[in-house]
């Protein structure tokens, strides 16, 4: 119940907020700052003490659950379940939401209320997509956050926005309803088996295909989400979506609705389709080893700050896509880890780079420069998020790339070495934008503010966070453990029982057997 | 054939428009005030969607060799009824004041909906033809009603003339089956469609003739060249007509035709028909890319629309039927919601139809704005609206049926469609309105309270299709039931 009334908040919480711009341009502010909050709470309150202590697997796969009919002519219900990795996605997308709403406090100034209706529009589709587990509604909450996302993109973005946000929807509009076509495929194929019309997630797991039929099936799926995600020759929305979008919108899109794309493989693409995934898994994973490389290039070259950035998530996602198709416990332990890390360092990136265009009205990076001590503070805080970005121990990004990289040297060392040369390329870019930002003469002159008071905190809370993430990760990773144990694992047999005795320092929870089957 | 009192109940809803068309005629003779006709009007076509009521007691009935009163018909009528009365309610704000004459378009345009709904009970190749003419007779006029505006005129002949060249092909494919079989009764061509002989080829022959003009009607390509012209010439609540209620009258008929012939286990027929589909969608998204006209985008997306339609239909079945049921539902109330803002911003001669005219609608009037969004949103088929639960019915009977490529090119041109409907949102949300030259404040709209009911209508019609499809899945489950017996 929790999980409907978490969803009808934001939704009821955006309509509020559109509606209370006539009672001051602060309101919907506010009203979305509180909406989020207290979702972020109430989520919190009634799942944390269900998370403690939860170490052996139970029994029922999800913390909270709620099913109700919906259009039972198909067999289409209203099914919404949460276990621990839908938790901690949904607690990054609640806290990025709150950064969101900081992060545009003086960056939207036209059409507020609308704009904070979108914004908590997105996230409910977004928190949506993370509890459906009904495949129809799962669709319907993947169609719904593009609408809002949309919007922010085309009526606050930058300069060349309707290009960005046209080309943002026609891909993941495309890539949708490919996945559209595999749901009705198979739920018609699991009709003809067994005589049941259903939609529903649990139900469909069983589903035995014929190969070449579980083949194709699964490249629908994987399309929409590796189009999500992105994965590199799918990705060229995303390097003019994220620039384009507006400071709020760049941080959500970023750190979260990237991250859809990633869930959807751990949650539907592979569990549904283990055969296919297998087979088709040294593809993704030299497409994830792409994109890191490429991603990274790309990212050197740039000299637009929000670009640079952007180029810099397509190598970050692309180690999610490794780690996820690595096939191992620690590697996709590693993926999640890399996924709520990237969301809270490129949140910030973006955050920073929102800050550094409203004072200095450009984001080329050719024409900053020597800005260190006119913001130190700025400063302080991009050097520690591109410390983060690098991978550098200590910060979140660290724990979740090195899982990846380990779970993926078990697997394929080639595709292990050349990943750990996209982290040098992380060191590139990383520095290349704190020099050119930061570093060197002044030419131009700038003179501006440093951070106020509010962002200060919203970005230090944001390192604490990381840092916490960093150095003590086992939460995290307890809490995502039983969702990632039910998928299916591939490799040597041996790989999930025999763990090196290195490892057990490292992260001794990790090391337990992965169940076979579902 | 002797008439008893159950056939005139059956057929209630057809002498109540008839009557009604009558009524109006008559009071022309006084010279009635416009409210006053076009209250009536209304008036006539909610009593005949009470008459369908009665009607549904005594149903299934076959009234004379012409007509069959089922369940499957009276859906179709109710449809094509309620589409009538909020066509009717619009048009009296946009004629109001404008034009000196309104008895002869009401008139008209209760004429047009007998027709539609002559063509939804109809079983029959007289009754066919007989629906078909009365259809497109009131329209030649109707759509040059703004007799003065060349492009009105324009619109009327070209739809004069296709309309004539259609009809002699479906006659000449009539005179075909009856050649045949000696019968004008479509389940009379279930043994020479079966047959492997001769006889089968006169039969293909004859309904390839027949679907000419059917096509033209529904404006499926190769057979769509009149829809962007007539669209943009005619007033606007006529070219909502035409883009809704018309279709949805022969698309019964088409499905009604096909079912009863068991066409459509026929390799031939559906492929023919596959062929139009594809073409349709293609054609009419690729040229809708290039409009900056609404209405002529409007038409090309309605071409695109009734080939997704299409591959409905052939899908067959009683989920194909079913889709079919839906997709006509859903389409009427989108597209109405649609051609709703254009008439209330529009007037006689001075039609909003340029994209630009709509301009920030959503931040000029909220409402009409909203409407705009949702509608468009609709018609592009994302969720919780009922363009998706469209969307998902097609895939579905295509699916079933394992017509997988159908689905692939449905699926390709609903993102192709997604560039032009994108297009339209945009615009309406647009802050920046560089250019206000005197034109733009013209085109405000002008709300009266009964515009404001029907809107609200569509608009909750629109999002309940979308949001809680169930028990009208159920109800066109039912009604679709008799036909699919008959296959």
């Amino acid at each position: 119940m929790i999980l409907l009334l978490l969803i009808a908040l934001l939704m009821l919480g955006g309509l509020i907020a559109w509606v209370s711009e006539r009672a001051g341009s602060n309101w919907p502010r506010w009203v979305t700052l509180g909406t989020t909050f207290v979702g972020l709470c109430a989520i919190g309150v009634d799942t944390v003490p269900h998370l403690i202590g939860h170490v052996e697997l139970p029994s029922n796969p999800w913390l909270r659950e709620y099913s109700v009919p919906w259009i039972p002519r198909f067999g289409i219900g209203l099914h919404l379940a949460m276990d621990g990795l839908g938790f901690l996605l949904i607690g990054l997308t609640l806290v990025l939401g709150m950064v969101a709403v900081i992060a545009s406090w003086t960056d939207i100034t036209t059409g507020i209320g609308f704009f904070h209706f979108n914004l908590l529009w997105v996230l409910a589709g977004i928190v949506g997509v993370f509890v459906a587990m009904d495949l129809f509604l799962f669709f319907v909450f993947w169609e719904l956050m593009l609408v809002p996302m949309y919007l922010l993109i085309s009526l606050w973005g930058h300069e060349r926005r309707s290009y960005a946000a046209t080309k943002f929807f026609l891909f993941t509009q495309a890539g949708g309803l490919l996945m559209l076509i595999s749901i009705l495929a198979l739920s018609v194929v699991h009709y003809r088996q067994t005589g049941i019309a259903t939609f529903d997630y649990s139900a469909l797991l069983g589903t035995s295909l014929p190969p070449e039929t579980e083949f194709w099936l699964m490249l629908g799926f994987f399309a929409a989400f590796a189009v999500k995600l992105p994965v590199v020759p799918l990705h060229p929305w995303l390097p003019d979506a994220h620039t384009e979008a507006p400071t709020g919108g760049s941080i959500i899109l970023a750190g979260v609705l990237l991250k859809t794309g990633a869930y959807g493989l751990l949650r539907f693409a592979i569990p549904l389709f283990p055969n296919a995934s297998e087979t088709f898994a040294i593809v993704a994973m030299t497409l994830g080893v792409v994109g890191i490389l490429y991603g990274a290039l790309l990212a050197f070259a740039q000299t637009d700050f929000k670009r640079l950035v952007a180029y810099s998530s397509v190598a970050h996602l692309g180690f999610v896509l490794l780690g996820v198709y690595a096939g191992n416990l620690h590697a996709r332990q590693g993926a999640i880890m890399a996924m709520v890390a990237h969301g809270l360092s490129t949140g910030a990136l973006f955050m920073i780079a929102g800050l550094l265009q409203e004072r200095l009205h450009t984001r080329d990076l050719r024409r900053m420069g020597g800005l260190w001590p006119v913001v130190p503070k700025l400063s302080g805080v991009t050097l520690v998020f591109s410390m983060a970005s690098l991978g550098i121990p200590g910060l979140a990004n660290f724990i979740g790339e090195f899982l990846v990289l380990l779970g993926t040297y078990r697997v394929n060392i080639p595709l292990a070495i050349l990943a750990t040369i996209g982290v040098v390329g992380a060191a590139l870019y990383s520095l290349i934008l704190i020099q050119r930002a930061f570093h060197g003469e002044n030419t131009e002159g700038w003179k501006v503010p440093d951070l106020g008071a509010a962002q200060f905190a919203t970005l230090g809370a944001m390192i604490l966070l990381s840092l916490t993430l960093g150095l003590y990760p086992q939460p995290l990773l307890n809490a995502s453990r039983p969702a990632i144990a039910r998928i299916q694992t591939w490799g040597s047999q041996t790989d999930t029982q025999d763990t090196p005795a290195a490892l057990e320092h490292e992260a001794s929870d990790l090391a337990t057997p992965a169940p076979s089957g579902r | 054939m002797i008439m008893t009192l159950n056939d005139i109940i059956a057929l209630l809803p057809a002498l109540i428009l008839a009557a009604g068309a009558l009524v109006i005629m008559l009071l022309a003779a006084w010279n009635r005030p416009h409210g006053m006709v076009n209250r009536t009007v209304a008036t006539v076509q909610a009593l005949a969607l009470g008459g369908v009521l009665l009607a549904s007691n005594v149903i299934p009935r076959q009234a004379t060799a012409l007509f069959l009163v089922d369940e499957f018909a009276l859906f179709y009528i109710a449809l094509i009824l309620l589409g009538g009365v909020l066509v009717t309610i619009l048009s009296h704000g946009y004629l109001d004041g404008q034009l000196d004459r309104h008895n002869e378009y009401y008139a008209l345009l209760l004429l047009a909906s007998l027709g539609g709904v002559v063509l939804a009970m109809s079983v029959h190749g007289a009754s066919l033809f007989l629906g078909l003419e009365l259809l497109s007779v009131s329209l030649y006029t109707l759509l040059s009603y703004a007799r003065e505006d060349p492009r009105a005129l324009e619109a009327g002949i070209k739809y004069l003339l296709l309309s004539a060249v259609a009809s002699a092909f479906l006659l000449l494919g009539l005179a075909l089956l009856y050649f045949l079989t000696g019968e004008l009764i479509f389940s009379a061509l279930r043994p020479p469609l079966a047959d492997d002989g001769p006889s089968r080829a006169v039969c293909l022959a004859g309904l390839a003739l027949i679907l000419t003009g059917i096509g033209f009607k529904l404006a499926v390509v190769p057979f769509h060249m009149w829809a962007p012209d007539v669209y943009q010439g005619a007033p606007t609540p006529v070219a909502a007509f035409v883009a809704t209620i018309s279709k949805i009258a022969v698309v019964a008929l088409l499905l009604r035709a096909l079912f009863h012939m068991g066409a459509l286990n026929d390799k031939a027929v559906t492929d023919a028909l596959s062929v139009l589909a594809v073409a349709s969608m293609f054609a009419g998204n690729m040229l809708a890319l290039l409009q900056d006209n609404v209405k002529r985008l409007l038409a090309y997306s309605s071409i695109a629309h009734l080939g997704y339609l299409l591959v409905a239909v052939i899908a067959g079945g009683a989920l194909g039927a079913e889709a079919v049921g839906f997709y006509v539902a859903a389409y009427l109330v989108t597209m109405l919601g649609i051609f709703g803002v254009l008439t209330l911003l529009s007037k006689p001669y001075v039609e909003a139809e340029r994209v630009e005219d709509l301009r920030g609608l959503l931040w000029r009037d909220p409402p009409a704005g909203a409407i705009w969004v949702i509608a468009v949103l609709s018609l592009a088929g994302v969720p919780l609206t009922a363009g998706f639960v469209i969307k998902f019915y097609v895939v579905v009977a295509g699916l079933s049926s394992d017509r997988w490529l159908l689905v692939l090119f449905f699926v390709l041109n609903s993102v192709i469609g997604l560039f032009y409907y994108l297009n339209l949102i945009r615009v309406a949300l647009a802050r920046d309105s560089e250019s206000s030259d005197g034109q733009r404040q013209a085109l405000a709209p002008r709300w009266t309270w009964s515009d404001g009911v029907v809107m609200a209508t569509l608009i909750l019609a629109i999002v309940w299709l979308g949001v809680y499809p169930i028990p009208f899945i159920d109800l066109i489950e039912h009604t679709t039931a008799v036909l699919v017996a008959a296959d």
